[in-house]
Formats: structure tokens, C-alpha cells, sequence
């Protein structure tokens, strides 16, 4: 392996972004950098005067972050999830999009995860849940779910990064000590590479389980109460469709910006964004679905308190942002994604951004009107965000690009052992499978493809 | 054991707000400036919440409720709190450690009444009020939920009186500070399963009601209206 590491071939494209830092980035990174310094001053100031800074009051007693919290979650679902369900459906085209799909799962997860503690009266308190925690609580399951993807993607994240970590090691270089470090001792022996595909096995099965059960839970905290509008059974489903969906938006953002600043274009080809558009498309029609039966079943069933809250999203307060997110989430991306025609790159992206938007317009939508209309009805309220959410959500958002920016240009945004030994082996190994799906199929080719993840071996 | 319990009389209540007045200066419970009262911040143990029937003047009907925590039997806040700072006491009282509270404000979301506040902002006492802050019931810090507790510091000290003394607790000796005040002795308060109370007799007339029984709480505080 070593000997091939300082000759990649075409694939030295992959390297070439890293390290290098040019004049707009860094324009770029000192606004974000700005961005994330204001986040810190804001919120040290929130914590100093109390929460009372913010537009949350009573009995809106949550506002922009469980909202972002739970958009933040949310969108982390694009990586992990995905990019395990593609591997292990041997998917050939996922080879150059599961990397960054993992990256944003990370980052985002690390600042969504921050966000129920942002959200505190007592921050300094946040231990306590460890102290005195209750199983009991909702809350305590998001903990200990979120804490275990958090974990488990990291893993999942470093596992397939360790062969790229140890080219750039072999490379040299002024950060070799760190790719030294990170890589331990990667030299690609058999058994090296034997022990990390059955890792990045087990990992990716894990992971699929765990992040099912991430928002799941933390529609729990909403459907887990007696409250009209959150006390719904298909909220855990729906919560994973919509997580989902924004996610692959996300991925999809990501994945054109980094196209062009990265000049990608000969890796992140049409297809593959017209394999993740139609699925975005499907998502799309999914979460309309599930839009249409939690509606339906409150307005058909007509009970005072749940027509309260379906009126004050329908025709009250809140109708701008359930309109809009109808045609974020829905009328937008089905017209654009529907045709082959204009399924392009620039209308996936029009359609991501929107879903994007209309996915943080649904948990605003499930959140506040909810708490502004509580049961009894003269405790009415509104919500109106100040300076100190806008900047804390500005803020988590220049976090996660900044995040992102940095891993890039650390390493490789595609997997290039991966990208290599689709190169090398793909072509013949899907061959063989369709070859074994067709009736004569060899008996050779199916035992090849019952372990084709460890068919690096010639 | 005892099952505290209050009862108010709708029929005899005038809307007075005196329980209201009486709660705050007996529990210490912060006073917030019209600006804030303007931006949904005030702070009520025991609220007088209006309701209004019907749509135009003459075909409408306006109700005042004074509304403190019901302590349910079945508390919706208790069950989400993550640390444990909200719980069904003995003797059946909701409780809040403020000194545990992480302020995450589920039990205020989770409370199909509304009753909990929270401390928005470090309480800020007057120099009048400095004077006359109840030395029996905690100041609140800043970034904690807080409501109404039944008076349970009038329990510690009735309990430690009769004990004094060498009797048992009597009906009279356990008064909250809304009871005290109302000038029109809507309040009743004691034992619910002590059936020579007051509030065992009047929690079982034909008058008595529960706010959103149909959610199964079970609260402990029971409204007398006539009905009509």
C-alpha cells in the first residue's frame, strides 16, 4: 500500500483541495468566525441576565432552540443513516458520497446535541441529569440516545477514514505527526483490512437502529405529554421521515457546494445526484403523507383543543409559516424533482434549500403553536424571537460550516481507498452479482458477493 | 395519612383578587415590571383567570377562577422531569427542589394547566419589599421553575406546633395564605379523606368540579358552582 500511496493517479484530485488555503476562504472563515465569537458573547450574556433575554415567556416556555435543536438532530440523520443503509446494500454510487454524509452527521450532531443545555435556566445544573437523572423522563432517553449516536457515527466517521489517514501519513508533510497519530499504524496488511471492514460492518448495522431510535425519542419529548398537537402516535415515524428528509437535503447542499469549490465534478457526476434527488422526491411525498394523516385524523376527529391548534396553523398566528412549509417541503421540491427534465443540479439545490427552510419551518410549526395554545384558553401566548436566538441559531449554523471547512481541508472529502477499490474491483464484482441474479448465475460469483466487502483481496 | 385538598366556592367568589395579593407576599413570589408583566413574564402561585363565554355583550358571560397549582394525584409535570425537581410528595403535595431545577421547563410544557412560572430574570426586590419577604418560604434564584407549593411551610410549622404542644394536627391549625385572605370565604382547605373536614364535605357535593377531568390528573382542587 505504501508503495501505491504517493501515486494516486487520477485520483490525486481528491487530495489537492487539502491544505491549501485560499484568499476567499479565508474571507469566508474570519465572517464565520465572527459569527461563532457573537454566539459566545450573546450566550455568556443570556447566562449572566437569564433566560429572560430571550423571546420565550409564558406559556411559549420553548422557542428557536428545541426548534433548531430538533432541526439540528434532524439533519444529522442525512449521514450516518444513509450512508450506512448504501453500504450495506452494496449501492456502487454511494463510494464518493458517504464520507461527507458521515462528516455532517458528526458536526451537526455535536451542536444539536448542545442544544437542549443552550436552552437551560441552569446550565451549571446540566450535570444533574447524571446525578439524579430519571429513566422516566423523555428527556433522559434523548440523552442517552443522542450520546450513543453521537458515538457510534464518530466511530462509524473514523472507522473508513484510517486507509485515507494513513495515504496522507505516507504522504509526509508538515501535519504528519497528527495523520501518524490518527492513523494507528494503518499499513493495510490483510488482516488490517480484514479487522476494518468487519468494524465498518458492525458499525454501519449498529448505527441504523440507533438513529431510528435518535428521533424517535425525541419526538417522545413532544408526543410523550398530554398536550393538543403533540400527543400523537405517529409523531416517532414522523419525526424519522422528516429527519430524514432534511437530512438528504443537507447532503445535497453540501455535496454541490463542495462539487464546485472542490472541482469534484469528475466524482460527484449527474447521476448521483439524480439518484439522491428521487430520493429526496420520495422523502418528499413521505413526509406530505404523514403531514396529511396527522392533519387529517385531528380535523375529522374535531375535538376542541386539537381544532384549536389545527386553526391556529391553518387561518391563525401561524399560517405564513404552515403555508410555507407546505410548499418548502412539498410543492417546491415535487415540481422540481419530478420530471427528468428538471431534475438538474441548479434545481436540486433550489429544492434542497427549500426543504432545508421548510424542515426548520415544520419544528417551529410543531413547537409554538402548541405551547401558545394550551388547554386552557386563557393562557393564549406568542412568541417572538430577539437578537439573542437569532444570533445563537446564526452562530450553530457558522459552527457546523466552519466545522465542515476545517475536516476538508484535513481530509479528503471522498473516501479515497474507497473511490480506489471501486476503481479496481466494482466493475467485476457487480458484474458477478447481476450475472448470479440471472437464472445459470455461477455458484463462484454468489459466494463472491455474499462477502464482497472483503473481496480486496484478488 | 393525609391527602391535602382545596376546594373554592365559584358562587361566593367576587373576583376580588385578594388570594392573588396574599399568595405573592407570602411566598415571596417575584414582581416583575410592566414591561416584562407586557411580554407574558409575570409571576402568579395563585392567578385569577378570566373567562370569557360567548362572543358579544348581551349574549356573554364573564367567570373569574382564582387558579393555584391543583397538586394532581396524577401530575403530567412530575412524570417528564429529567432531575427529579418536581415529585409527588407524601401527603399528596407536588413539590419543586429549586435547588435541583435545571430549568429545561418540560414540567411547564408537560402541565395541562399552566400553572408553573419560571424565573425569567434574577427576582429584583424593592427596598419596601426587602423588609417584609416572608423568612419562611425560599427565595427563588434565577433560571427555575417555581408554583405553587399549598403553603407548605404553614404545614411545617403548624406540624411542629402541634407536636410542641403534644396533640395532633387539627383543621384549623394548617391554613394556606389564599384561604386567609379571601374576604368571602370561598377557600376551604384540609384533608380530602378526612371525613370531618370541611373540604371532604364540600369536594363531594353535587356542585364540585374538577378543571379537565377527562385528562385523568385527578387534581386536588375541586370548584363549587351551581351549575345552572
Amino acid at each position: 500500500m505504501s508503495q501505491d500511496a504517493t501515486n494516486l493517479g487520477a485520483d490525486e484530485a481528491l487530495i489537492k483541495p487539502l491544505h491549501r488555503v485560499s484568499l476567499k476562504l479565508t474571507l469566508l472563515v474570519g465572517i464565520l468566525v465572527l459569527l461563532v465569537v457573537n454566539m459566545f458573547i450573546v450566550f455568556a450574556r443570556q447566562v449572566g441576565l437569564g433566560l429572560g433575554v430571550t423571546g420565550m415567556n409564558h406559556p411559549v416556555t420553548w422557542g428557536f432552540y428545541i426548534v433548531n435543536f430538533v432541526f439540528f438532530i434532524g439533519i444529522s440523520h442525512a449521514g450516518t443513516l444513509i450512508s450506512a443503509i448504501l453500504r450495506l446494500s452494496q449501492a456502487e454510487w454511494r463510494r464518493p458520497i458517504t464520507r461527507m454524509a458521515e462528516v455532517i452527521t458528526v458536526i451537526v450532531l455535536a451542536i444539536g446535541g448542545v442544544h437542549p443545555i443552550i436552552d437551560l435556566g441552569r446550565p451549571d445544573r446540566v450535570l444533574n441529569v447524571f446525578t439524579s437523572g430519571r429513566l422516566q423522563s423523555p428527556l433522559l432517553w434523548d440523552v442517552t440516545a443522542i450520546s450513543a449516536y453521537f458515538m457510534a457515527s464518530t466511530v462509524y466517521l473514523f472507522l473508513p477514514l484510517i486507509p485515507d489517514i494513513a495515504i496522507l501519513r505516507d504522504r509526509g508533510g508538515k501535519l504528519r505527526p497528527l495523520y501518524e497519530f490518527l492513523s494507528w499504524g494503518y499499513v493495510g496488511t490483510d488482516r488490517q483490512k480484514r479487522v476494518l471492514e468487519n468494524g465498518m460492518t458492525v458499525m454501519m448495522i449498529i448505527v441504523i437502529p440507533i438513529a431510528v431510535s435518535v428521533h424517535t425519542v425525541i419526538s417522545y419529548i413532544f408526543a410523550m405529554t398530554v398536550q393538543p398537537g403533540w400527543h400523537s402516535t405517529i409523531f416517532g415515524p414522523y419525526f424519522v421521515v422528516g429527519a430524514i428528509f432534511s437530512g438528504i437535503a443537507a447532503l445535497l447542499i453540501v455535496m454541490i457546494c463542495f462539487r464546485t469549490a472542490f472541482h469534484l465534478e469528475d466524482y460527484l457526476k449527474p447521476i448521483h445526484f439524480s439518484y439522491l434527488g428521487k430520493l429526496l422526491l420520495i422523502m418528499s411525498l413521505l413526509w406530505f403523507y404523514f403531514t396529511f394523516s396527522e392533519y387529517l385524523t385531528a380535523i375529522y376527529g374535531n375535538e376542541p383543543h386539537e381544532m384549536h391548534i389545527v386553526m391556529y396553523k391553518f387561518t391563525g398566528a401561524y399560517a405564513p409559516f404552515f403555508w410555507g412549509m407546505v410548499v418548502t417541503n412539498f410543492v417546491i421540491p415535487v415540481a422540481l424533482l419530478s420530471s427528468p427534465k428538471t431534475r438538474t443540479i441548479p434545481s436540486i439545490m433550489i429544492a434542497s434549500i427549500s426543504v432545508v427552510i421548510g424542515m426548520w419551518l415544520e419544528r417551529l410549526n410543531i413547537v409554538v403553536p402548541s405551547l401558545a395554545n394550551p388547554r386552557l384558553p386563557t393562557d393564549t401566548g406568542f412568541y417572538i424571537p430577539t437578537f439573542t436566538e437569532w444570533s445563537l441559531f446564526a452562530g450553530a449554523v457558522a459552527l457546523f460550516a466552519l466545522g465542515f471547512i476545517v475536516f476538508s481541508k484535513l481530509f479528503p472529502l471522498i473516501s479515497v481507498w474507497e473511490m480506489r477499490e471501486g476503481e479496481s474491483h466494482g466493475v467485476k464484482e457487480v458484474t458477478d452479482r447481476v450475472k448470479s441474479y440471472l437464472p445459470g448465475g455461477g455458484t463462484q460469483a454468489k459466494a463472491q458477493t455474499a462477502d464482497s466487502g472483503k473481496a480486496s483481496e484478488k | 395519612m393525609p391527602k391535602w385538598g382545596m376546594v373554592i366556592d365559584l358562587d361566593k367568589c367576587t373576583g376580588c383578587g385578594a388570594c392573588v395579593a396574599a399568595c405573592k407576599t407570602e411566598n415571596n413570589v417575584g414582581v416583575v415590571s410592566p414591561r416584562l408583566s407586557s411580554e407574558n413574564r409575570s409571576m402568579f402561585w395563585m392567578e385569577m383567570i378570566k373567562m370569557v363565554e360567548g362572543e358579544e355583550y348581551p349574549d356573554m358571560r364573564v367567570r373569574y377562577i382564582p387558579r393555584p397549582c391543583f397538586h394532581c394525584d396524577r401530575p403530567p409535570c412530575t412524570r417528564v422531569c429529567p432531575v427529579r425537581a418536581t415529585y409527588l410528595a407524601e401527603e399528596g403535595l407536588v413539590a419543586q427542589i429549586y435547588n435541583r431545577c435545571i430549568g429545561c421547563r418540560y414540567c411547564m410544557a408537560a402541565c395541562p394547566y399552566t400553572v408553573k412560572v419560571f424565573n425569567w430574570y434574577e427576582p429584583q426586590w424593592s427596598d419596601e419589599r426587602k423588609q417584609c419577604v416572608n423568612p419562611d418560604v425560599s427565595l427563588r434564584p434565577k433560571g427555575v421553575v417555581e408554583k405553587c407549593t399549598f403553603c407548605y411551610h404553614r404545614l411545617q410549622i403548624a406540624r411542629e406546633d402541634a407536636r410542641a404542644e403534644n396533640r395532633p394536627l387539627k383543621e384549623a391549625d394548617y391554613r394556606v395564605a389564599c384561604q386567609d385572605a379571601c374576604p368571602a370565604a370561598a377557600i376551604s382547605f384540609g384533608d380530602l379523606e378526612d371525613k370531618s373536614t370541611k373540604v371532604y364535605e364540600l369536594s363531594r357535593s353535587t356542585r364540585a368540579m374538577r378543571i379537565m377531568e377527562d385528562i385523568g390528573t385527578e387534581p386536588k382542587v375541586f370548584y363549587l358552582s351551581e351549575g345552572e
